[in-house]
């Protein structure tokens, strides 16, 4: 504590808080009492929320079967896995999600069986659209650390495990999928806060996330500034609720370090 | 001429460079994301150069203030950044215009848009800099010093060689995160790549002809930037030994 508070520091810190202070006094926040937009900012952090837990999930989920046929696969799966990743990683994610969104939106309702299909009401709606082009996204750039972290586990690990006569899927449950996913947890946190900040990407598909909300308070106001800032101020509080998550899981898996 | 229904004109004719074709559009939209992603990237590396030294070897203030800096840009998302700049880089300017007693100007697009990236590839740039400084041996700068020489002369001849070949990989990334983030600018209206792309395909609903050709366009920028890159790592790591054993 000591430390931190040095002279120079307390006053910096004195500015910002007259900073702030002077945001709250003079800038225009009347827009926050109105009932409605309370409920659309709190729906719009929530979406945010969910379209982030949902695409690490499922995305991460791809990203091993993607890794691992890269690590050890025989060739035919692990060039199709490559030629994924180097899509996924060299193009941008707004173009992804346009060619779903635009291109297969417009596709779908030409083919009957689909229209026909129990699918088709979700399929009419954007979000699906939006899961699906951000998984691949995860599961692109996940598939590249995965494979790193998969060939990372040390040999002796998987050696003892067959001479112990492990079958290789057990093996793989047991022994190589933990220790690589142990080692990908704190580039895991950076990663999480990357698919955080591309989560905004999904407004240009029409979903109310709070990037679109605040959009959609600063068209009905005119006011620009105020609540660019509160969005600002919100995805640094979900930054840093990531942060803390990622620290405290790391706390729990034990590590030696030489 | 007229042109005839989209649906009737093969692929190839609307990707072209004809009357009915969409290819100058596209090329012109690269153009654009490519001077973009050029100019974000070396303002970022001015900027980065500069925060680096300042984070290590700056005093108190400056380090506190380099630190917000960074820490800001990198947990807010690029697309809420460039809207906050985009309004307060041009409502600034011409605050301070008006103030002098000029007259407002309409700043070009494309300066904007390397005005804003560049202020967000500058944090990350300061970050990897400031990593491939600290990598570099402190008996190198030191030997450096005690020969007498200025610290401009050490920073120009001895850290920022030596440092090269260790924040090539960090800057690699950026400069392909770079070319990636300049289809953000689509977002705000600026004609580059992705906009382009989406004119094109929503006029003439050829979405499965626009859409993989532009992929294409950035796949091209990104492989031929990584082969670029590889030989640029190769000639900074000349001379070291190979870890690889």
């Amino acid at each position: 504590m000591q430390d931190f508070l040095k002279p120079h520091r307390i006053v910096l810190i004195l500015i910002a808080a007259a900073l702030v202070i002077w945001c709250v006094f003079e800038l225009n926040w009347s827009w926050l009492a109105n009932p409605k937009y309370q409920v659309l900012i709190l729906q719009g952090i929530w979406r945010t929320i969910w379209i982030l837990v949902v695409t690490m999930v499922v995305g991460m989920v791809l990203a091993i079967p993607i890794g691992l046929a890269q690590a050890a696969g025989p060739w035919y799966l692990a060039t199709p896995a490559r030629v994924f990743c180097t899509i996924i990683r060299g193009t941008p994610l707004l173009m992804q999600l346009w060619l779903l969104y635009y291109g297969l939106g417009s596709l779908f309702p030409s083919i009957p069986w689909i229209k026909d299909s129990a699918l088709w009401p979700y399929l009419r709606q954007a979000w699906p659209f939006a899961v699906v082009a951000l998984s691949l996204s995860v599961a692109g750039y996940e598939g590249e650390v995965m494979r790193g972290a998969f060939k990372g586990v040390p040999h002796g690990q998987l050696e003892a495990a067959k001479s112990m006569g492990m079958p290789a899927f057990t093996m793989f449950r047991r022994i190589w999928l933990p220790q690589a996913l142990q080692r990908v947890l704190p580039t895991l946190g950076g990663e999480t806060v990357s698919q955080l900040k591309s989560t905004p990407l999904v407004s240009t598909i029409t979903i109310m996330d709070i990037y679109a909300v605040t959009g959609r308070i600063r068209q009905d106001t005119f006011i620009i500034y105020e609540p660019l800032l509160l969005l600002a101020v919100v995805y640094m509080m979900i930054t840093g609720l990531i942060v803390l998550l990622f620290r405290w899981f790391e706390s729990r898996t034990p590590t030696r370090t030489a | 001429m007229t042109c005839p229904p989209p649906a009737q004109i093969p692929a190839l004719e609307l990707l072209g460079f004809g009357e009915c074709g969409w290819g100058a559009t596209l090329i012109w939209g690269l153009g654009n994301s490519i001077v973009i992603a050029l100019g974000a990237y070396a303002l970022g590396f001015a900027i980065g150069i500069c925060g680096a030294f300042g984070k290590l070897y700056g005093g108190p203030i400056a380090k506190d203030l380099l630190g917000v800096y960074t820490t800001i840009v990198r947990a807010v998302p690029e697309l809420v950044l460039i809207l906050i700049l985009f309004y307060a880089f041009t409502g600034l300017l011409n605050d301070v215009l008006l103030a002098w007693g000029y007259d407002r100007i309409q700043i070009s697009p494309i300066i904007t848009g390397i005005v804003v990236l560049g202020v967000v590839q500058g944090a990350y740039q300061t970050e990897v800099l400031r990593g491939g400084i600290l990598a570099v041996p402190a008996g190198q700068i030191e030997a450096a010093r005690a020969m007498g020489m200025p610290s401009g002369v050490v920073a120009r001849r001895i850290i920022l060689p030596l440092m090269t070949a260790n924040a090539l990989p960090g800057l690699a990334n950026l400069w392909l995160n770079a070319t990636k983030d300049t289809a953000l600018l689509a977002v705000i209206g600026f004609s580059e790549l992705t906009k382009a792309t989406y004119q094109a395909s929503a006029t003439t609903k050829a979405f499965f002809v626009f859409y993989p050709a532009a992929m294409c366009l950035y796949l091209l920028i990104s492989l031929t930037s990584t082969f670029l890159i590889g030989r640029i790592e190769k000639w900074a790591r000349r001379g070291q030994r190979d870890v690889r054993g």
